[in-house]
């Protein structure tokens, strides 16, 4: 790819005024699909939110372009609307909102248009089925009661039907049972088949990974990327773990 | 899917706009026995309503204001006008209100609803109902729907008489003595046995003068194994000086009658709401109030429900809306005096920019009431540090053997709940408007569509510029 969807430079960026992410570097093209690893405390889920616009982080230094925009002082809802989608490693729970008022309210506002009814049942129901999920979901209330697996998939169902240009994925796959692995595995193959849709994929674990052709791999430890390779290393960091890279 | 979610937002002039008192005959200011003597023959009460109203005058006279609850030292009963009647007589065709009253009504969407989901429309217009209508279908099944000064003259005078402030009478506080002395207006409703109304009846009320008082008494029989399902609306634009409401409503649920009562009050936030309403629920019958309060300056509002006969069951759904300048005191009383009888009591409030929100709950057991039941769960919602919720519970139980629960919750809007909702590109302010939509969305769920629509808008309403 010779242009760049996603152009990192110098992150750096603090929350409760300690600093976390200490200056990254990375870019995404259109259509590539990348893993981020590292141990647990790298700042891999603050990376993501970093990204998305969470107001608990600040951006001390560096910048962020997205599309050719630099987009480091943007709102988080400017960033979901220039097409950026982060899928949460723990959702939270919106009681009284069900799942299809969501997606509509939150399709509508990205697009500016407003989607009839009927058009959206039924694209709603298409994803729902390909995700096997039963279509009386669309009408329980956001992650109210849903366990670890199905709020996995209700993320993944919000990717599909709003369709971000690039979405990053923070451990959607942890603490899923196989088949569920399986059906978000499918669901996250289904959204970038396309092949102009691009990926940033936070994750431990193989399984989701399969499926997909990734063009590349980055560690993370201590807030700084400390390698970067392709498919081979998350395939050997998977078996070997990060011990290569704990400070002698 | 809801459509309700996409409605779009509303103005505030559509409670706002107001009209000159043209030719309206008001009483003077103030409160006495003249002032009563006069709205009595303006009204050609029977002897016996005239002298109920006089020595109801007398209870108020003597009694003391409620020494809790929110202040009303800004309610000055000298400046308020009790009895406004517009330049007009009760119509049952719409077409012979007068233009400025029906422009109203038509602003605020009432001729429209009974087109299309009503089985009959009373509106009133400051003190007096201007206008009155029943389907057909519904009067041959014997339902009676009328105001009630037709009532007292008419072929069920004596049920109202056996009936009216029996089970609120004026020695109840000093605003349910006023409402004795000085009440007009309001609806009388009679559902003979086993008769079924199928689609609502609906009251809309609407305080247009200014410095006035509306005092509407709406009585309601629901005869054995009956069903109704009762509306009522109100609305009032906004004074610089404070308007008063201090209406009654009576309810009498007879042996496996069902009554659902259905409010949703938008008074402006110069209006102290005093309104005082109650149900006598006899064995099997089912009483069940859905009940928003969005406006006024203050509010007392408890409904009480007395479950008298065996099995009666009580339910309640309600929400309430403080915002800037409002000090909403609401809350819900039951009585348990029979065995068997049920309670469930679920509310919400919410409040914002310095508004108080104050729930009373208030159950009570008897010791006859063997094995009854009761819930109550209450959650508040504060939108930002400088405004203020209570819950209030009480509970006297004098059986060993009921069944009780009670649970209160009051938070805030979570953040991660904002950032959520952002990253899936809704504004800020939308994603807090849409937090509290579902927040609300119990209460909201209950009500009829239109109805669901007007509380989303006035929250959505209540929602803009509350970022800060």
């Amino acid at each position: 790819m010779n242009e760049t969807l996603l152009k990192i430079s110098g992150l750096k960026a603090d929350a409760d005024g300690k600093e976390i992410l200490h200056g990254i570097d990375l870019e995404i093209g259109p259509g590539e699909v990348h893993v981020l690893m590292g141990p647990n405390g790298a700042g891999k889920s603050t990376l993501g939110n970093a990204l998305m616009g969470h107001p608990s982080y600040e951006i001390t230094g560096g910048r962020i372009l997205f599309g050719g925009k630099d987009i480091t002082d943007e709102s988080v809802e400017m960033r979901a609307r220039d097409g950026l989608f982060l899928s949460f490693q723990s959702p939270v729970e919106i009681p009284g909102v069900t799942v299809a008022d969501l997606i509509r309210t939150a399709a509508e506002a990205l697009t500016g248009k407003r989607i009839f009814l009927a058009d959206f049942r039924k694209r709603l129901y298409e994803k729902m089925d390909f995700l096997r999920m039963e279509r009386e979901w669309a009408q329980r209330e956001v992650n109210v009661g849903f366990s670890g697996g199905e709020r996995k998939k209700a993320e993944i169902l919000q990717l599909l039907m709003l369709e971000p240009s690039l979405a990053i994925l923070d451990e959607t796959d942890s603490g899923l049972d196989v088949d569920a692995v399986r059906t978000v595995s499918a669901g996250v193959e289904a959204f970038c088949s396309d092949g102009k849709k691009s990926l940033l994929i936070i994750t431990h674990s193989a399984r989701i990974l399969e499926e997909l052709k990734v063009d590349k791999t980055h560690v993370l430890v201590d807030g700084k990327i400390v390698d970067e390779g392709d498919a081979g290393l998350a395939a050997s960091i998977i078996q070997d773990g990060f011990t290569r890279y704990e400070k002698a | 899917m809801k459509q309700k979610t996409f409605v779009d937002d509303i103005n505030r002039e559509l409670y706002d706009f107001r009209y000159e008192e043209k030719d309206y005959f008001r009483v003077r200011s103030g409160l006495d026995r003249a002032v009563v003597e006069e709205i009595s023959s303006e009204k050609n009460d029977p002897q016996w309503m005239h002298d109920f109203r006089l020595r109801s005058l007398e209870i108020y006279n003597r009694m003391p204001v409620q020494n809790w609850g929110p202040s009303i030292d800004g309610l000055d009963m000298d400046n308020i006008v009790t009895y406004v009647r517009p330049n007009t007589g009760m119509s049952a065709k719409w077409s012979d209100v007068p233009d400025e009253i029906k422009e109203t009504f038509e602003k605020l969407g009432i001729p429209k609803a009974e087109r299309q989901s009503l089985a009959g429309v009373g509106a009133q217009y400051d003190s007096e109902l201007v206008y009155h209508n029943v389907r057909k279908e519904v009067e041959e099944q014997g339902v009676i729907y009328t105001d009630l000064e037709s009532a007292l003259h008419g072929p069920y005078q004596e049920m109202i008489r056996d009936h009216f402030m029996k089970l609120v009478p004026p020695t109840d506080h000093k605003f349910a003595a006023l409402h004795g002395a000085v009440w007009s207006g309001g609806s009388f409703v009679y559902v003979p046995a086993g008769v079924k109304v199928e689609i609502p009846l609906q009251s809309y009320f609407r305080l247009n003068a200014k410095g006035a008082g509306q005092f509407e008494h709406t009585l309601i029989i629901v005869d054995e194994g009956a069903d109704l399902h009762f509306i009522e609306g109100c609305s009032a634009p906004k004074y610089n000086v404070a308007n008063l409401h201090a209406g009654c409503v009576e309810l009498y649920v007879r042996k496996n009658a069902k009554l659902r009562y259905s409010t949703i009050e938008n008074w402006s936030k110069n209006m102290y709401n005093l309104n005082t309403k109650r149900a006598l629920v006899a064995e099997g019958g089912s009483m069940e109030w859905v009940s928003g309060s969005f406006g006024s300056h203050v509010s007392c509002l408890y409904p009480m429900t007395i479950l008298e006969g065996e099995e009666a069951s009580m339910n309640f759904t309600g929400i309430t809306f403080a915002g800037e300048g409002q000090d909403l005191d609401t809350g819900v009383k039951v009585v348990h005096n029979a065995p068997h009888t049920t309670s469930s009591i679920g509310t919400r409030s919410i409040s914002k920019s310095g508004g108080v929100s104050t729930f009373r709950s208030s159950v009570q057991i008897t010791a006859r009431a063997k094995k009854a039941r009761a819930s109550v769960s209450c959650q508040s919602l504060m939108l930002d540090e400088i405004s203020r919720s209570d819950t209030i519970p009480s509970m006297d139980i004098r059986t060993g053997d009921a069944d009780i629960g009670h649970e209160a919750r009051i938070g805030r809007i979570s953040d991660e709940a904002v950032y959520y909702l952002r990253s899936r590109g809704l504004s800020e302010e939308d994603a807090r408007a849409m937090i509290v939509t579902g927040f609300c969305e119990s209460v909201s769920r209950e009500l009829p569509l239109e109805y669901a629509v007007e509380m989303n808008n006035l929250i959505r309403l209540e929602m803009k510029g509350s970022i800060g």
